[in-house]
């Protein structure tokens, strides 16, 4: 009996030599994916991005059996969802604030990135499919935030849609183009809910190619040094399990402001039906756009404002050569850490600059973050690498830790 | 075996006879693709009924000196402004040659009808509603309108003097039909 083989072990080698998916997965995210064993609690942030996609489409998947993309219902169809559908408040406010929380958690997992070196090479095409995510979730977010059709989406819509009429020329055809109308309207509406929905399995997509192209060089490591095979790991279950432990300590955060506070990254004028005859007082973007609004903001010419906010994320596309060290780990570069640290605080007071009306000092501060925004990438980052000198790189990980203080 | 040497000896004078098959291929492929994609493109332009919405009658003959009054265009709001001589005049005592987009009042207006500016209410800027349609709201410094949200200023001709709008207010089309009406669009 014990030397036969059962028959649920039959059917899984039948099927497997078929379909090896099981192998495949196990290749992945399983027992053989060696992954460098000295991974700090940063590195959690890329599942808990791939949780909020799951969440967002499974949320958004049952809101939009209740939801009605039309002008003149849209905006009752979620009150309903908030007041009668069973349940229906709470998977609104798990997908509208789940946009917030997915946002912190790729701005983090960005960050470490950064911080790491981790678009460094061999990664560089690693970074750029991040890239193309973080721009894919702007533009599903942009639209979803349409789709309630209150004050702030209507007008927010108008703004967004306009900024494609500063292109020389054919400008106002592609704005006409994207409304199908002369303005934002019904049909505007039906477009942006089927787009709404098509984006995040795009995201799925660059999701997959994300993770192939991390497995072909493998995961960095805080310290920024390639990883010797005897200082790897396997993910299952190590980091399966370090994951999961980071999920549980997210969630708690995340409901927390789903149950308590759920309206705090909102703008209550949203709550007041779309009106295409009057602009609101205070037009704001949802805080994960702002410190790309107050750049927008901060030119007082059309185009140029444009291609600077446009620009402010393309230029990361030419990081990983913009940054001239070839140590990867900031923990090993002294100067670079003190204008990484400015740069983010740079980023901080652009969003608080976007929060605020432009009036006063406040278009000056905008004028000159974003000077200090480009100049970081520009000039700071490439003549850093020439100029300074980086701490010594440990010989390898272990070594790292084993070595006697000195 | 002899095929290969064949497409090697030709490689080395130029282009073969295949590789011209395959261009036109690809290039017919190419504009059977673009054939197929425009008319889904093309669907999301405004469609006959949209299109169909496009003229508004207005009786202005209620409209008193120095009232300005909203009207619906396309589904988007039209100013008409009945101005008053102070402001026709500042209009035209401007130094046209200095404006962002250089336009005499002159132009802006219907000769005979000078009194009436007739502008559509989108800020040329991102598409906001400029403020000043009533004394209550601010009308920035030259008397015009004010777009709260990224403080672009229009004078009393609706045309752009400070802030980061490129253009003047737009002129919709429109006929004076009677004394009293006008037909926009």
């Amino acid at each position: 009996m014990s030397t036969e083989k059962s028959v649920w072990r039959k059917a899984y080698e039948w099927h497997e030599a078929r379909l090896p998916i099981v192998t495949w997965l196990d290749h992945s995210l399983g027992t053989k994916y060696p992954v460098p064993r000295n991974l700090n609690y940063w590195w959690n942030f890329g599942s808990l991005a791939m949780f909020m996609l799951a969440v967002m489409i499974f949320s958004g998947i049952v809101l939009a059996m209740h939801y009605t993309p039309h002008a003149t219902m849209a905006f009752d169809s979620v009150e309903r969802i908030m007041r009668d559908v069973n349940n229906g408040w709470m998977i609104r406010y798990m997908h509208m604030n789940g946009a917030s929380f997915f946002f912190i958690v790729v701005y983090i997992h960005i960050l470490r990135g950064m911080y790491y070196g981790s678009y460094k090479a061999p990664r560089e095409v690693l970074w750029w499919i991040g890239l193309l995510i973080y721009l894919a979730m702007m533009a599903t977010a942009f639209l979803g935030y349409v789709l309630p059709w209150g004050q702030m989406s209507f007008w927010g819509a108008t703004v967004i849609t306009n900024f494609f009429s500063a292109i020389p020329g054919v400008g106002d055809s592609i704005v006409t183009l994207l409304w199908g109308g002369f303005g934002v309207d019904n049909p505007t509406l039906n477009r942006f809910f089927s787009l709404h929905y098509l984006l995040p399995f795009v995201i799925i997509g660059l999701v997959f190619l994300h993770i192939w192209a991390l497995h072909v060089p493998g995961a960095n490591n805080p310290l920024g040094i390639d990883a010797a095979p005897s200082d790897k790991i396997p993910f299952f279950p190590y980091y399966v399990m370090k994951d999961v432990f980071g999920l549980a300590v997210f969630v708690v955060f995340y409901f927390v402001v789903v149950f308590w506070f759920p309206n705090s990254m909102g703008e209550a004028v949203n709550y007041v039906t779309a009106n295409p005859l009057q602009t609101p007082e205070h037009i704001v973007p949802e805080w994960y756009y702002l410190p790309f609004y107050a750049i927008l903001r901060s030119i007082p010419n059309k185009l140029l404002g444009i291609i600077l906010m446009f620009g402010s994320i393309l230029i990361l596309f030419a990081l990983p050569w913009l940054d001239t060290s070839r140590v990867r780990s900031g923990n090993f570069r002294p100067v670079f850490r003190v204008f990484f640290a400015i740069w983010i605080v740079d980023v901080l007071i652009l969003g608080y600059v976007g929060m605020k009306p432009a009036e006063g000092i406040i278009p000056t501060i905008g004028m000159i973050g974003t000077f200090w925004y480009f100049l970081h990438f520009a000039v700071i980052l490439p003549v850093l690498g020439w100029l300074e000198t980086p701490k010594p790189l440990p010989a390898s990980i272990s070594q790292a830790v084993l070595k006697p203080a000195e | 075996m002899a095929n290969t040497a064949h497409v090697h000896a030709a490689d080395a004078v130029g282009e073969t006879r295949r590789d011209f098959l395959q261009y036109t291929t690809i290039a017919m492929a190419g504009v059977g693709g673009v054939m197929m994609v425009w008319p889904l493109i093309n669907s999301l332009n405004p469609a006959a009924d949209t299109l169909a919405l496009s003229t508004t009658d207005v009786n202005i003959s209620g409209i008193g000196e120095g009232q300005r009054i909203t009207v619906v265009w396309r589904g988007k709001p039209v100013f008409i402004a009945h101005r008053t001589a102070a402001e026709i005049d500042a209009a035209n005592k401007v130094n046209v040659s200095e404006l962002r987009d250089p336009q005499p009042d002159s132009a802006r207006v219907k000769k005979g009808k000078e009194a009436f500016l007739i502008v559509e209410g989108s800020c040329t800027h991102f598409g906001c509603i400029p403020q000043g349609m009533k004394t209550t709201e601010p009308r920035g410094e030259f008397g015009g309108w004010f777009c709260p949200c990224h403080g672009s200023v229009y004078d009393t001709s609706g045309r752009i003097r400070k802030g980061p709008a490129p253009e003047n207010l737009h002129i919709p089309p429109y006929a004076f039909t009677s004394d009293t009406t006008v037909r926009i669009g």
